[in-house]
């Protein structure tokens, strides 16, 4: 299903035949025979979904050599926007990367076609009526992506499409990695750390589709392409746009690549390639940031990868770079991988890797915790600027996944995967499913012990409470010492900041010492469980390489252990459950299989 | 009879190395298993012998390994195994699942089922627990299977508050006359773990008055309707106590003496948490006498501690030297409490902290490194330390510390060792390959 062409195309292809190209630099360049008999014409479609650039787009550029011609499509159906979970500032963010991109490629005479349907729908249509002998398209690694282009690629056989996919949402081939792991994916960051640094080495970005490279591939474009083609308005999606502020986030791949260049100037200034220290600026949306332009794909990971490494070696007088310089490229990755196989990722139930927690069903809670009304400013604060900006640190997403899930409410992480998912412009299906399993410990043998506390973090990130300000400008008036916790200011204090708490402002929703001390415990348990230990520590009753076979394990349930544990734990004979008992099991498998 | 064990055993095994999702198959589908198994050569049978006359013993033996949903399905197959089914050895012990739709995404133990176990095997039960989630109802379906178990006698009974504690919305009338069924009918009650429940003094009397003599574990966190008098009465006459678990407020100078009197047990494990209830709280402090008296009384038993403060709450607290072995800050704690553990906590073990103001706890690791000889594990969340202290800290605890849970954020970097380095360095001290807790960036 999947081809990659990169290195062996002639021995593959034996009716393809090697090119000089153009440009000066030597690669293989395949073209059906006929066509150089100029028997047969080669009228390509490009299909953009993720990847909404023309730098480093491989796919688009083996698609575009020796073609006659070249139509790059997005389809989307209009019927749907609106529906859809994804909110206004996502869709806006999607819009302004066509944009960009028709912009873009008006530039070498071409344009963007944006289609209205369902690729099943369409595709058949467009190869009838375009007369189409190639599709091209950037592979996706998510499981029902590629179920979608399956399907696809069936129809294009039966209509004796050739089809060219090739790789570039992510630096690795995720198959390869899954195989140096025997079959499995990685399932902790240390594990997957160790495959990447023994993969070859990532492959340069591919050139920018330049006006060189298009040569004489040209696109028909009729007189009403705007009518019948054009990227469409909010307002054609059916989003109510009045008084809509202007995007924090502008999308498309110029802004993407001014942004990169942005990000590598600062880091050059400052020639420190350490994570930067969290500070009261680093909630704010920066101009350098750039995770929901290698979300669309308005910036190639690769080209990231490879202006990082260039810098450094630069800076650092030619030292080689350590894994740790790629964080930010690495997490994604990671979570990419963990995907790829698993179409439940997104779900606790039938989820093989997800630990299954007993999560309360609340739709008030879920409501007060996504609209912002728990009545813990740092919480609301976050939450309204995940709203209004489609953008939040990570530490701040973080502390509102913790607050949600095992720290406070004990809701589950699938809610706050939704409610991402509508909200958040970098959320991916792999990487938002991930980080929420993540950051609930659900998965990835986390340690649960770290939780944030709603009141001591933010006030430990911002003392002055800026933040707060900026975003509840109902809590602007109250002094630092209250802004964090309003509830225990004293009435006077409250009436002369103009907001009452309970009236203005509402109450907090729990009681944090009291929720955590349950949900602590909890998790305590459900992981003493799993990783059958019965001790009293805390921090061991987290499976790991060291933990699994320590003190107390065993203990079968036999009558001696049925009444008082030596772990202060009620025990109960029962065997566990099956499922409790596959998991367990599968725990120690992975633990095995994790060990490095 | 060895091959039905066998294909069994090749069933459990089957089972568990299959996927894990298409582990529940139908109902027929298990049925016919067993039927299978019990006429291997199909419907003719062999005339000679029949499964069906299986020793009780055996057949027992092979039930016990079998879940409860196993069990069921076989018990369709013939009236024997179906007599096997209702053996009273197979249902010492049961686990009451009590969610709604509503409001949990498990699912609950079927009332049919919960009917059947109360008519035909309340006298058989030994070991219960309830699993309630969050809902009213899930409660209060508990407190009527309780309040039916008029013929048992249980050994364990646990009320479990699977989410948001839900025995506390009940009126409390009704849930102590549940409970106070299972005290007075059980008369051998040896654990009770009844946390997050509004239990009070007069049901606790009941309890000493009829389990007095077996009772060994008591858990009960945060029940606000029990006082200091109430639990100093079960530590006076339950004098077999080995484990017990509560809220500060409940813990008091006479409960530790009567814990620790000539005819009381060595105990072996206290559990205390230490919660504000409202801001700006007093907390009352408990005499250095007392906690000496407990470990001259017990030398072996486990402290452990929970705080979940504010840092202007600790006033009270590792004032004076105090037999803690477990402790967990679950909010920001200060540098000047962190200094007073290294003092007086010589008996330390695990030590969580989930935050600290600012500054760095150089010196406070140095010195609980220091002090505390038996710290086996550390866990540091946002905290800061830096780079050359925390070598320091390993380099003295070397190889004991089995746990090292520190969040990579917690590190600064300094003139001596980046972050690069600090993991080959803590690696060296502890003989094993260490890594920082590495946290998500997007």
């Amino acid at each position: 299903m999947f081809q990659d062409q990169s290195e062996d195309t002639a021995a593959c292809f034996p009716g393809f035949l090697f090119a000089a190209f153009r440009g000066s630099v030597k690669r293989p360049v395949f073209a059906p025979l006929g066509d150089i008999l100029g028997v047969m014409v080669t009228n390509t479609v490009h299909w953009f979904r993720k990847g909404l650039r023309l730098h480093d787009n491989p796919s688009l550029r083996d698609s575009i050599v020796e073609a006659d011609t070249l139509r790059c499509i997005y389809i989307l159906d209009p019927w749907f926007a609106g529906s859809s979970s994804v909110g206004i500032n996502r869709w806006r963010f999607l819009l302004q990367c066509l944009e960009d991109l028709d912009a873009n490629l008006r530039k070498l005479n071409s344009r963007l076609f944006v289609i209205r349907g369902q690729p099943t729908d369409v595709f058949p249509r467009l190869f009838k009526e375009w007369k189409i002998t190639r599709l091209s398209y950037e592979y996706d690694s998510e499981p029902f992506g590629k179920e979608r282009d399956a399907a696809i690629q069936k129809l294009a056989r039966e209509a004796g499409v050739e089809v060219t996919v090739r790789i570039s949402h992510t630096l690795y081939h995720l198959d390869k990695i899954i195989e140096m792991n025997g079959g499995q994916s990685p399932l902790t960051y240390k594990r997957f750390q160790t495959l990447i640094s023994r993969m070859d080495a990532v492959e340069t970005p591919a050139e920018t589709i330049t006006a060189d490279i298009m040569g004489r591939c040209t696109t028909p474009i009729s007189d009403d392409h705007d009518d019948r083609f054009g990227v469409p308005s909010l307002e054609e999606l059916g989003f109510d746009t009045e008084g809509l502020p202007s995007a924090v986030w502008p999308g498309g791949e110029t802004e993407a690549l001014t942004r990169l260049e942005r990000h590598l100037e600062r880091k050059a200034w400052v020639a420190n390639f350490e994570r930067p220290r969290m500070n009261a600026n680093s909630l704010l949306a920066s101009p350098t940031g750039l995770s929901p332009y290698l979300r669309f794909g308005c910036l190639s990971c690769r080209i990231f990868y490879f202006k990082l490494t260039d810098l450094y070696r630069k800076v650092k007088k030619n030292s080689a770079p350590p894994l740790s310089l790629y964080g930010q490229l690495l997490w994604r990755e990671f979570f990419y991988t963990a995907a790829t196989n698993n179409p439940r990722f997104d779900k606790m139930e039938g989820n093989p890797i997800c630990v299954q927690m007993p999560w309360d069903r609340n739709p008030q809670a879920l409501a007060k915790w996504a609209e912002g009304r728990t009545g813990f400013p740092w919480i609301d604060a976050i939450m309204t600027q995940l709203r209004q900006e489609g953008w939040i640190h990570h530490l701040a997403r973080h502390a509102v996944a913790c607050f949600l899930t095992r720290g406070d409410l004990w809701v589950s992480w699938e809610e706050g995967v939704k409610v991402f998912e509508e909200l958040l412009l970098d959320a991916d299906w792999s990487v938002n499913a991930g980080s929420w399993m993540w950051l609930s410990c659900s998965s990835f043998f986390q340690q649960f012990f770290h939780c944030y506390c709603p009141v001591g973090f933010g006030r430990r990130t911002d003392p002055n409470g800026d933040y707060i300000r900026r975003y509840l400008p109902v809590l602007r008036a109250f002094p630092a010492k209250y802004i964090y916790d309003p509830w225990n200011a004293p009435e006077s204090v409250q009436k002369l900041a103009k907001c009452m708490i309970g009236v203005h402002y509402p109450k907090p929703m729990v009681n944090h010492a009291e929720a955590s001390r349950i949900n602590i415990e909890r998790m305590k348990q459900i992981y003493q469980q799993l990783s059958c230990y019965r001790g009293l520590g805390l921090l061991a009753s987290v499976p790991s390489n060291s933990s699994c076979n320590g003190d107390g394990a065993g203990g079968g349930p036999g009558d001696s252990s049925q009444e008082v544990s030596g772990a202060g734990m009620l025990t109960c004979p029962a065997p566990l459950n099956p499922r409790e008992l596959i998991c367990c099991l599968w725990l120690l498998l992975l633990l095995m299989s994790q060990h490095v | 009879m060895f091959r039905v064990l066998f294909l069994f055993h090749l069933r459990m095994k089957r089972r568990l190395s299959s996927d894990k999702e298409n582990s529940s198959s139908s109902c027929e589908e298990q049925t016919e298993f067993f039927k299978r198994v019990l006429h291997p050569s199909g419907d003719s049978g062999d005339q000679d012998f029949s499964w069906a006359w299986l020793p009780q013993e055996i057949l027992l033996r092979v039930l016990q390994c079998l879940s409860l949903l196993d069990r069921a399905f076989a018990s369709q197959v013939c009236r024997g195994w179906n007599q096997a089914f209702h053996m009273p050895e197979l249902w010492r012990c049961f686990e009451f699942e009590l969610n709604q739709p509503a409001s949990s995404y498990l699912k609950a133990t079927h009332p049919d089922l919960i009917k059947q176990i109360i008519q035909r095997h309340a006298s058989h039960l030994q070991y219960v627990s309830f699993k309630v989630d969050s809902s009213t109802e899930s409660a209060e379906a508990a407190c009527d299977i309780l309040s039916q178990l008029v013929n048992c006698s249980l050994k364990t009974l646990g009320l479990i508050s699977t989410a948001r504690p839900s025995f506390m919305e009940l009126p409390k009338s009704h849930f102590i006359s549940a409970l106070t069924v299972v005290f007075v009918n059980s008369k051998s009650l040896s654990s009770l773990k009844i946390d997050d429940t509004p239990v009070d003094d007069p049901s606790l009397k009941v309890l000493v008055a009829n389990n007095s003599d077996t009772l060994k574990l008591l858990k009960m966190s945060s029940c606000p309707h029990v006082s200091p008098a109430g639990i100093l009465c079960v530590a006076d006459q339950c004098h077999g106590l080995r484990e017990l678990a509560l809220n500060y407020h409940l813990l008091s100078d006479e409960l530790l003496l009567a814990l620790s009197s000539e005819k009381h047990v060595h105990l072996e494990h206290l559990r205390i948490d230490v919660v504000s209830e409202n801001p700006g709280q007093q907390f009352h402090t408990i005499k250095k006498s007392s906690w000496e008296a407990m470990v001259r009384h017990s030398p072996k038993f486990s402290l452990v501690m929970y705080f979940f403060l504010y840092e202007d709450e600790f006033g009270p607290f590792f004032r004076n030297e105090i037999p803690v072995t477990h402790l967990y800050f679950g909010r920001s704690v200060s540098k000047d409490v962190l200094g007073r553990v290294g003092m007086n906590c010589p008996r330390l073990i695990e030590l969580v902290v989930c935050a600290n103001g600012l500054r760095p706890l150089d010196e406070e690791l140095i010195r609980i490194a220091e002090r505390c000889k038996h710290l086996l594990a550390i866990g540091l969340g946002e905290c800061e330390v830096s780079c050359s202290a925390f070598v320091e800290f390993v380099k003295m605890c070397g190889r004991r510390l089995s746990q090292l849970s520190i969040m990579e954020e917690v590190l600064i970097p300094d003139h001596k060792y980046s972050l690069d380095e600090i993991h080959w360095e803590v690696s060296k001290h502890l003989g094993r390959v260490w890594f920082p807790d590495m946290m998500h960036t997007w």
